[in-house]
Order: C-alpha cells, then sequence, then structure tokens
C-alpha cells in the first residue's frame, strides 16, 4: 500500500465550508423552511459545521438540524460478519412539508443516501431532498444518486482506493489511500 | 465507522449464559428501538427477509403479543401456534414439530414450553435460532432483561441497587432469570416469601434470603411482586391464599408504614388483592406499564442482534 496522499488540506476544507453555506442560503434565503439532517455517524461532523457556517451567514441563533440514522434501512444488514449497531437519531422538529438537507462526508456508492431516504420517510413526508457531500466519488454509483451540492470530485478506482476524512480540531484533512 | 459488536451466543436460552457485555449490548441497542417506537411509523425493513416461528406450548398473553409486535415492526414475517390446537396431542415430539416447522424455511424459533430446558435442549438438536421465552420453572430471560432495563430506566443505573423478589421463588423463571441478570449487572438481590416457595440452597446463588416481608422492604430500593403460581403447586405451600396476603401483601398500608419510596414492579399477570393491591399497583411509584412497554424494546433488540446468527449459519451450509 503506497503512502496516502493529501487531498484537501485544512484550510481548503475551510473555504469549501463556506462555500458550501453560501450555495444553501443562496437556495433556502432565510432557512424558515428548511432543515439539515447529518448522516450518522460520518456525516455529523461536517453537517454541524455547515449548520454554524448558515447561522453565521444569516446570523440567527437556531436553524432547524437533526443526526439521521440509517442503520435499520440499510440493504447491506447481515452481508457483515457482525450486526451492524444503530446511532442515536436526534430530530427535535417536524420534517413534514420542510426543505431538507441531507449531508455526508463521502459520497460512493450511493446505498447510505438510498438507506437514509428510506429512514426519513419514517418521519415524515418532505417537501423536497437534497444532498451534500464533501468529497464526490464518481464513477463508483451502484444506484442513480447525485449530490445537490459537493466540495469536491474525485476520480478513484473501486475498492482499490479508500478517501479518509479526519476531523480533529484544527486539523481537518482529507486523504486519498492506495492498494497498488 | 459504525460500531461492531455482538452477542457472545447463538440462541437466547437464558440469562446465565450471556456476558455483562451481551447484556449491555442488548440495552443499548433497545435504546434505538425505543426511539423507533416513539415515532408515527413504528416499522423498521431490518428483517424483512426472516421468518420467526412462534411455538407457544403454555399460556401466554403478554410475552406472546410482545414478541409479536417486536417481530412485526422489524418487518420479519411470522408464525404462530400454540400446543391447545396441534398435532402436539397427538403424540408427536418437540424436535419432530418444531423440524416440520424448519422445513418450510422458518429461520428463528421463539419458544414457551412447560418442561425445564426444553429450548436448551432443541438448541442441540434442531438448526435454527431458539429465542427462550420461558421454559417452566427454569428460565425466561427476555422478562429479567426488560425487568433490569426499566430498574436501569428508573433509577439511572443499577449497580448498587437492592431489588427484592417476593413470592413464588420456587416455581418463578422469572425470578431465577432476574437473579442471575441482576447480579451480573452488579445489583445486590434478595428474595423473600414463605420457607415452602423459598428453593433449597438459593443462598448458593448469591442473594439474600429473607421470610419477613417487612424487613425486606426496609432493606430494598426496588420490590418485584410475583404471583403465586398455583397452576404449578402440586401440593399445598401455606394454608390459603387469604394468608399469604396477610403477610406478602404489598399494600398502601405496609409502604406507609415503612416510610420510604419504593419502585414496585411486577412481571404479570396480576392477581390484584393477592400479592399486591390494586392501589399500590396503579400508584406513581409503579412501573409495571414502563415493563410492558419496554417489553417490545428489549425483544427487538434481542430478534435484531440473533437474526445476523442467521445467515452466518447458512453462509456456513454453503
Amino acid at each position: 500500500m503506497s503512502k496516502p496522499k493529501l487531498f484537501l488540506s485544512h484550510d481548503e476544507i475551510e473555504i469549501t465550508i463556506k462555500r458550501l453555506a453560501h450555495q444553501l442560503v443562496e437556495n433556502h434565503e432565510d432557512f424558515e423552511g428548511s432543515a439539515i439532517l447529518g448522516l450518522q455517524p460520518r456525516g455529523i461532523v461536517l453537517a454541524k459545521k455547515i449548520r454554524d457556517a448558515v447561522k453565521e451567514i444569516l446570523n440567527l441563533d437556531k436553524i432547524n438540524y437533526g443526526d439521521l440514522d440509517s442503520t435499520f434501512y440499510r440493504d447491506d444488514f447481515r452481508r457483515n460478519e457482525k450486526p451492524i449497531l444503530p446511532n442515536e437519531v436526534n430530530i427535535d422538529f417536524d420534517i413534514q412539508e420542510k426543505r431538507i438537507i441531507l449531508v455526508d462526508d463521502v459520497l460512493y456508492t450511493g446505498r447510505s443516501v438510498n438507506a437514509a431516504l428510506s429512514a426519513l420517510n419514517a418521519y415524515g413526508r418532505p417537501e423536497n431532498v437534497e444532498l451534500m457531500v464533501l468529497i464526490d466519488r464518481k464513477y463508483n454509483r451502484e444506484l442513480p444518486i447525485a449530490p445537490d451540492y459537493f466540495g469536491k470530485a474525485v476520480d478513484t478506482r473501486g475498492d482499490n482506493e479508500k478517501v479518509i476524512v479526519e476531523w480533529k480540531e484544527g486539523k481537518n484533512k482529507v486523504w486519498i489511500s492506495s492498494n497498488e | 465507522m459504525n460500531k461492531q459488536k455482538e452477542l457472545s451466543t447463538s440462541h437466547l436460552l437464558g440469562i446465565k449464559n450471556l456476558t455483562k457485555a451481551d447484556i449491555e449490548l442488548i440495552f443499548e441497542t433497545a435504546d434505538t428501538f425505543k426511539e423507533v417506537l416513539s415515532r408515527s411509523i413504528k416499522k423498521v425493513p431490518s428483517l424483512r427477509d426472516i421468518t420467526i416461528a412462534n411455538l407457544f406450548f403454555e399460556n401466554s398473553t403478554r410475552t406472546k403479543l410482545s414478541f409479536e409486535l417486536a417481530e412485526k415492526r422489524l418487518s420479519a414475517d411470522v408464525v404462530n401456534f400454540s400446543s391447545s390446537s396441534s398435532s402436539v396431542k397427538k403424540g408427536e415430539t418437540l424436535i419432530d414439530t418444531v423440524n416440520n416447522i424448519l422445513s418450510m424455511k422458518v429461520d428463528m424459533v421463539v419458544m414457551r414450553h412447560p418442561s425445564p430446558g426444553a429450548s436448551e435442549f432443541l438448541s442441540k438438536h434442531v438448526d435454527s435460532v431458539i429465542v427462550n421465552a420461558g421454559d417452566g420453572t427454569h428460565e425466561h430471560p427476555t422478562q429479567a432483561l426488560l425487568d433490569a432495563y426499566s430498574i436501569k430506566e428508573e433509577l439511572g443505573e443499577l449497580k448498587g441497587k437492592k431489588v427484592v423478589i417476593v413470592g413464588d421463588i420456587l416455581h418463578s423463571r422469572v425470578a431465577l432469570s432476574n437473579i442471575y441478570c441482576l447480579l451480573k449487572l452488579g445489583a445486590k438481590v434478595m428474595v423473600c416469601g414463605p420457607k415452602t416457595l423459598m428453593p433449597r440452597h438459593i443462598e448458593t446463588l448469591g442473594v439474600l434470603v429473607e421470610n419477613n416481608f417487612e424487613k425486606a422492604l426496609k432493606w430494598c430500593d426496588v420490590a418485584n411482586m410475583l404471583r403465586i403460581q398455583l397452576e404449578r403447586q402440586d401440593t399445598k405451600y401455606f394454608p390459603s391464599l387469604r394468608e399469604y396476603s396477610m403477610q406478602y401483601q404489598l399494600s398502601k398500608e405496609i409502604l406507609e408504614k415503612i416510610g420510604k419510596k419504593i419502585t414496585v414492579m411486577h412481571p404479570g399477570p396480576i392477581n390484584r388483592g393477592v400479592e399486591i393491591t390494586s392501589d399500590v399497583a396503579d400508584s406513581a411509584e409503579s412501573i409495571i406499564l414502563n415493563q410492558v412497554e419496554n417489553g417490545v424494546a428489549i425483544r427487538m433488540a434481542v430478534l435484531y442482534l440473533l437474526a445476523n446468527k442467521v445467515v452466518k449459519k447458512s453462509n456456513e451450509k454453503e
């Protein structure tokens, strides 16, 4: 395995988050009927950063925000050696007729987003749903799912390469490692 | 990363075979199912490819309903069977009955049986995941799990808490499973009842034994009141139900006399006026209905975690 390559530095990620937050404000204006949902477990760090950035731009104390877990809706349950254990769901508002933005760190096969869409249905019927990801791994999709907002796209080839997103205070980084 | 832990066992036969980590894993998973049960749509598709047979060779209302609801909330297919309307009466053996049901492609078996050890016996002779829903006077693991879970919910933790189990200890599978479960989680356990209803050498399990009800109540934080199982009693263990009630009934009067807050539990079915009076059973200190509510979440957690063992078995075969 070769040494992982740095794909996004901390500063680049900061700039990308600001840009993504501005794009959201452009489309959702005052955020009155909109809500951000972070996908458990890996999407919530980014989702919270986006939430804070949007609040800062709009000068609001609070916008609708929640964590969504899709474990029970996954199509790979029991394909693993061990059971997939669920994470917490925290949604303290009604998603009915809201404009939902799902946030995850990496979009790869699209299967976890598919599960999240099913999970979302159990909470009500949103007006519409958009998808935001930090990294879009193109050419690896197994389902017809595309992001509405993305940080950076990358052309990785299947399972030989891995995208690693590291969230560490002041040292956020995205790496690409390869098995070849 | 998804947290990947699993149960150390492929069946749920009794609390005796579980580790503390297993119990904690079940509780953690049950927390998320409690949240699922509070949603407007209470169903998740996790077990949609699993078929579960509920085999009840003995009467049950709560446990059967609770298991069936748990299975349906997980989207499993469910077949029900009760011995009163089956070929068991015609002389079929237990292994034959279950193997016949399994040849119809059933993945898991939830069984209640009047003979102690029936589920363990079955787990050794048929190829399926077995969940014990009560075997005679032996164990009733899901009841003990939901009891301990309810105490934890009410009091915050189990470690160091004092729980007294009162009544027909000799015939109670709930008592035995509860003792194992509570001790594994670090609680202190006392059993209380007439000497005739106390199994010999029960203190070797690590529990305190008390025949005086008032002393037991003064000691405890939680009182789990059991029903007198007349249907299992082959001989007279006490002169009359009335006399039993006079000595071991949990009433408002005795609680006022003790003068401290005791959490009241009962696994059901309640014989109002025998082991517990109505005003206590319906009081604010009673968590009897919480126990029933938590039962569904606990059973969902158990089935969810054991379902993983089903596919492993079928993979091994290939």
